[in-house]
């Protein structure tokens, strides 16, 4: 008894009973869901193919942004909206420096890993950007990065000169599909070496104690000698390396951009998937486990929705109305009438009982 | 001296004037150097037709944020809106009024709800109207995915109907006198920005409406009703959204799931820009509407000084936003300090 | 059935019982209010006064018990601020509870008159009658962020005066006023009770119970003590029934232990000189010994907490030098106080001191963590002896390291703080108000401890509003009044009325 007590009070269960149900509702409605085959793709390379695999492909740079969302959710106690318009500012910067001038260059005009680097320094500053308004001038977060969530498509247009810029060597689809012999999507692995990064960052340095400590009083942190400005600040850093590597995935999966459809909506994704790993959108305590796992369920989700035909631009609805059934069952005011509720029906029974 | 006066004005006016300042220095200077475009009556009527859902949206909007809120599902309902009247006039040959009550009752229902959940549930007002945004997207697209032009008659008769201002006129360039003329949709804004101001200044829910967004614990000891006014203040601000969304459907005359994509983040900026400041209590509502024009202003003078790429709208509405937060976080923080001092 | 059997009473509570998790502020307490008396509500901090003014004014909905009122025939229940004025229960709370950003005259109106429409010219019109007939030197007009703090507080008594109310309830209203203040209000209040009010006034200072008060009630722990007539009870009776033991039972635990005397006893560790913050204080002089432990007295607001939070760097420093063992140091912020070997232990607790959401042991953990840097985090194993050993040291009532610190007592919560920085092994311990709102028990476990510390060494500043409390530890105190410095008391002048008189700045030298 205790030990299921432990398991509901411990905060990965939020998105693991979440992740059941869902799997539990795809086996009642088509178990096919769950089928992986191995096939062939265009470029003859073995691939494996299904719904899992999708989740696993599309999870993956959700789990990645949503690992750099916790921290600024953690941090400052509001999210980033500029996330998927900062993906298309880092993307169009990827193919700016592969295509140089020529939007449909025979060769690559530059290693990969050099256009990431620049793609990586560019979504830091605009991280950095975010970063400044929120710890220095005090606007909240979501207010703070509506400024790049309108201005980042354009931004992204204008480094192309609003060209459609085509690589065309081969190599560069491999971080968004598949790399040759390797039948798991590449975004896979590139999430896997994240979240190993990102544990290694927890385990050898204070990050996550500064955060959390920033993030749950900052008045008192700053007397213990934290700076929590700057704690905010690298919080949005951080989110904005994330955001680059999410970009990098984008922009290799079709080898080109479309500056208004690319990752759109995704700030949407990343903020549920924090809030579905149990953290509090209003700041304070994180488990990063947690949110990477609700970074999967949402795209569990987001599949299942697929499967049965829901059109992409409907989508946004059916999320809606998850996002509401979950922020409503863990809002303060709702637990504390259901705890009264269980009380009251607990009592009566004992009543029942003793009468 | 000066220095003296700007303490002594409440917090509302001084950014009240700050924002009306960068207007006329705005309009002015660009009379001076572009004319043209800028100089006859008409081209201003023209601003406040083509924004004048923008500036009934935006009323809402500093509403909310006045009160210590935000709602960014007004862009989201202003196209829901649209597109239920747009396939009610067409596919079900509708009445204009049909479609009025459809645009009041969405409103209606999205200012219930999400005003509900973000008093009565205690949830944060961004992740409540994120969701309406979100909801109102997607159901515009199950309603029609399609995006088409209204042909329905009467309506076209309507959205056609310009109501001429006599005295404002000008002579065109064969010299002849064209009057100027505004769409009846910006008689509908000028009638919300009025009534609003009115509310906000003389009727007691609108001063109740500051003290919730000044310090919602002091005006629950006050003995406001915290809870239902925040839940006013959304209720109206969405069916505002139901309004501009008519208003905004009888300017471009079609239903499309793109339409006032990002009009939530032009009505937010122009609450800032005309004053509102985002930590609440502080605002006006004549401020917004000239944080409309003057958003609007800044966006053609953009493109008549040649930089006319889809792009540069974005960035300049981003850049001014930014900018205007920045002066509110400074001009605040001094006054405070002057005050202490 | 009607309880109120006394013709003049107007209020009566009976058996107001109030939990909050961990804590249970109130347990059975009756409280009776007669027309035309004002009433002392006394206890120490965390007594239960503010938890049952807060049940009287619907902020708080009580667990159990019964009110009347004066007019009613049963019961009332009083679910919000709103239905307390409607009942005619009005309140001036001690944080001053209005809206900084409204103008004075909406701030003494809002919420409370009929009708629909705001009428401008009749509220300014009323409002600057009313604040003439109080002398309150603010305009109807003026926003009332651009008023002092004392006219905001008594802007808010403007407005509970001139509501028609049966019980006016003063919550410490005059912790930020001056004496001329102070007596304008008396005034107001004895005009008040002629009219037939019947007035709860809470307050710290004995004073101006003596002054103005017709009958007291005491609270300790939750408790009601009792209600008496305000001759019936003695200043000293009064003390020792809010503390709970008689006065001769507080130990002199100064005797206890050795003073710290070893050569270097008299070498000023810290000296500074000339030191200013923003926060509005004067600028100050100070120096401290090693193994010494002296304190800032004065009334709440007279700018003791802020001396010692610019010399920690809490606040930003605008002049003045500070010097360590005869060396000038530099300091902006708190880590560099904290490289310095400083350590403060901040006065409010829940907003300065506490983490809320994390474990005991992070929280005891982190002023060091910070301090070792942001590279070098401590091993789990390491963590957690540390905790274990403070836990166990201070005698931290806990259910294991790993709870957050919110559900600990208010006592334990201290300890913690204070085990995070002892942990630091500082030269220069800062205590503000280390024993507020904590059992007796702890208080003097605190008290031993500081004393044992300086014994070892240490040099210690304790700031306390009880003074008998720092006439206990404390060998030296740095008196202050209207956030000056005003003068500086040791040895033979320790005592409790030659300290008053400083405060009160009788006697001048």
């Amino acid at each position: 008894m205790t030990g299921i007590k432990k398991l509901v009070k411990n905060q990965i269960f939020i998105p693991i009973a979440a992740l059941l149900l869902l799997a539990l509702f795809n086996l009642l409605a088509d178990p096919e869901f769950f089928l992986i085959e191995l096939g062939y793709n265009s470029a003859g390379n073995p691939v494996l193919k299904g719904y899992l695999v999708t989740i696993l492909d599309y999870g993956s740079e959700l789990a990645i942004l949503a690992m750099g969302m916790t921290l600024v959710t953690a941090a400052s106690g509001g999210q980033d909206i500029s996330v998927g318009a900062t993906i298309a500012i880092a993307g169009s910067v990827i193919l700016r420096v592969l295509c140089g001038t020529d939007p449909r260059p025979e060769t690559m005009q530059a290693p990969i890993i050099v256009a990431f680097l620049v793609a990586v320094v560019v979504s830091m500053l605009c991280g950095a950007f975010n970063g400044t308004l929120v710890a220095y001038f005090k606007i909240p977060p979501m207010v703070a990065t509506l400024i790049l969530f309108t201005a980042g498509r354009s931004i992204a247009a204008w480094i192309n000169n609003n060209a459609l810029p085509i690589v065309n060597d081969p190599s560069f689809g491999y971080f968004g599909n598949f790399i040759p012999g390797i039948p798991v999507p590449t975004p896979f692995f590139i999430a896997v070496v994240c979240m190993i990064i990102m544990a290694l960052i927890l385990k050898f340095t204070t990050l996550g104690l500064y955060t959390q400590s920033v993030g749950i009083n900052e008045s008192s942190a700053r007397l213990n000698g934290l700076n929590p400005q700057f704690i905010k600040f690298l919080s949005f850093v951080i989110l904005g390396v994330c955001v680059a590597v999410a970009g990098l995935i984008k922009v290799s999966r079709i080898s080109t951009i479309n500056y208004s459809v690319v990752a759109k909506d995704i700030e949407m994704d990343a903020i549920l998937a924090v809030a579905l790993g149990g953290n509090a959108l209003s700041g304070g305590k994180f488990n990063m486990t947690a949110s990477i796992l609700g970074a999967y369920v949402i795209q569990f989700l987001t599949t299942t929705l697929y499967k049965f035909q829901v059109k992409s631009d409907a989508l946004p609805a059916y999320k809606a109305i998850v996002v509401i059934i979950l922020v409503v069952s863990s809002a303060p005011v709702v637990r504390e009438w259901m705890s009264n509720l269980w009380k009251k029906i607990t009592i009566k029974k004992q009543v029942k009982e003793v009468g | 001296m000066l220095k003296n006066k700007i303490k002594n004005l409440t917090d509302t006016n001084l950014l009240l004037a700050i924002t009306i300042i960068v207007f006329f220095v705005m309009y002015i200077s660009a009379m001076v150097f572009l004319g043209e475009g800028f100089l006859k009556p008409q081209a201003f009527l023209n601003i406040l037709g083509s924004n004048a859902a923008l500036i009934i949206v935006s009323c809402g909007m500093s509403l909310v944020m006045i009160t210590g809120g935000i709602d960014i599902s007004v862009g989201g309902v202003v196209a829901l809106v649209s597109m239920c009247c747009a396939v009610y006039l067409d596919h079900h040959n509708g009445s204009i009024w049909g479609a009025i009550l459809i645009s009041l009752g969405i409103g209606l229902l999205f200012g219930l709800v999400q005003g509900f959940l973000v008093s009565y549930l205690e949830i944060q007002p961004f992740i409540v109207s994120l969701a309406g945004m979100f909801f109102a997207r997607g159901l515009t697209t199950m309603v029609n995915t399609n995006s088409f032009n209204v042909k329905h008659e009467e309506f076209v008769a309507l959205k056609d109907t310009r109501i001429v201002i006599p005295g404002l006129g000008s002579y065109n360039r064969l010299g002849k006198y064209i009057d100027a003329k505004i769409e009846v949709g910006v008689i509908v804004a000028i009638l919300v920005v009025i009534l609003l101001f009115c509310i906000l200044r003389w009727v007691k829910l609108g001063r109740n409406f500051y003290a919730v967004g000044g310090n919602p614990q002091s005006a629950l000891m006050l003995g406001i009703n915290v809870k239902r006014t925040k839940f006013y203040s959304h209720l109206i601000c969405s069916l505002l959204a139901g309004v501009g969304g008519f208003v905004y459907f009888m300017h471009v005359g079609s239903g499309s799931a793109s339409h006032a994509m990002g009009m939530e983040m032009d009505a937010i900026a122009s609450s800032i820009i005309g004053g509102t400041m985002l930590t609440g209590g502080v605002g006006n509502i004549i401020g917004t509407f000239f944080g409309v024009i003057s958003l609007s202003t800044i966006q053609n003078i953009v493109t008549s000084v040649g930089l006319d790429d889809a792009w540069w709208t974005g960035i300049t509405v981003a850049a001014m936003l930014c900018i205007f937060l920045i002066i509110q976080s400074v001009v605040m923080a001094r006054k405070r300090k002057a005050v202490k001092g | 059935m009607n309880i109120l059997v006394a013709e003049k009473t107007v209020l009566k509570m009976r058996n107001i019982h109030k939990s909050f998790p961990g804590v249970r502020a109130l347990q059975g307490v009756d409280f009776t209010l007669c027309e035309g008396e004002i009433h002392a509500l006394m206890g120490e901090n965390g007594a239960g006064k503010s938890t049952l003014i807060k049940v009287l004014t619907g902020v708080y909905s009580k667990d159990e018990g019964e009110i009347f009122i004066k007019g009613k025939e049963n019961a009332i229940e009083i679910r919000s601020p709103q239905d307390a004025q409607k009942l005619g229960i009005s309140t001036v709370y001690q944080e001053i509870t209005l809206c900084p950003n409204l103008s004075v005259a909406e701030n003494m109106y809002i919420g409370r008159t009929k009708g629909i429409g705001q009428n401008w010219k009749k509220m300014n019109a009323d409002a600057n009658k009313i604040l003439q007939s109080l002398d309150i030197p603010a305009k109807a007009t003026q926003q009332l962020a651009s008023c002092s703090i004392a006219v905001q507080q008594m802007v808010a008594i403007a407005r509970a005066v001139d509501m028609e109310c049966k019980v006016l309830i003063l919550d410490e209203p005059t912790s930020s006023l001056d004496e001329q203040e102070v007596a304008k209000l008396f005034k107001l209040m004895r005009d008040l009770r002629a009219k037939g009010v019947g007035i709860i006034f809470v307050t710290h200072f004995l004073d101006q119970v003596y002054e103005v008060c017709d009958k007291i009630t005491v609270l300790r722990d939750g408790q009601l003590v009792g209600q008496y007539a305000i001759k019936d009870l003695p200043r000293v009776q009064l003390v020792s029934k809010m503390l709970g033991k008689d006065l001769d039972d507080m130990s002199d635990i100064k005797g206890e232990q050795e003073v710290y005397n070893k050569e270097d006893a008299i070498v000023s560790v810290f000296e500074v000189e000339g030191l200013v913050s923003d926060a509005g204080i004067k600028p100050f002089d100070f120096y401290i010994k090693k193994g010494e432990v002296n304190g800032f007295t004065g009334l709440l607001g007279s700018g003791r907490s802020e001396c010692v939070r610019a010399i920690y760097g809490a606040d930003s420093v605008l002049g003045g030098t500070v010097k360590k063992n005869g060396e000038v140091i530099k300091i902006k912020k708190p880590i560099d106080a904290m490289k310095q070997g400083i350590a403060y232990l901040a006065e409010d607790r829940k907003r300065d001191g506490i983490i809320g959401d994390l474990s005991v042991r992070d929280n005891i953990l982190l002023a060091l963590q910070v301090q070792k840097g942001f590279f070098k985090p401590f091993t789990k194993a390491q963590a957690e002896a540390f905790a274990d050993e403070y836990i166990k040291l201070l005698d931290i009532k806990t259910a294991s390291a790993d709870t957050p610190i919110k559900s600990l007592s208010g006592g334990n919560q201290q300890k913690v703080i204070l085990a995070r920085w002892l942990l630091t092994h500082p030269e220069y311990l800062i205590l503000d108000e280390p024993t507020r709102g904590i059992d007796i028990g702890t208080k003097i476990d605190i008290q031993k401890l500081v004393l044992k510390l300086a014994s070892e060494g240490m040099s210690i500043t304790f700031i306390s509003s009880e003074t008998d409390e720092m006439l206990r530890t404390c060998s030296r105190l740095v008196v202050m009044r209207d956030r000056k410095v005003v003068g500086e008391l040791s040895g033979e002048e320790l005592t409790q009325n030659k300290i008053m008189s400083t405060i009160a700045g009788g006697d001048k030298e």
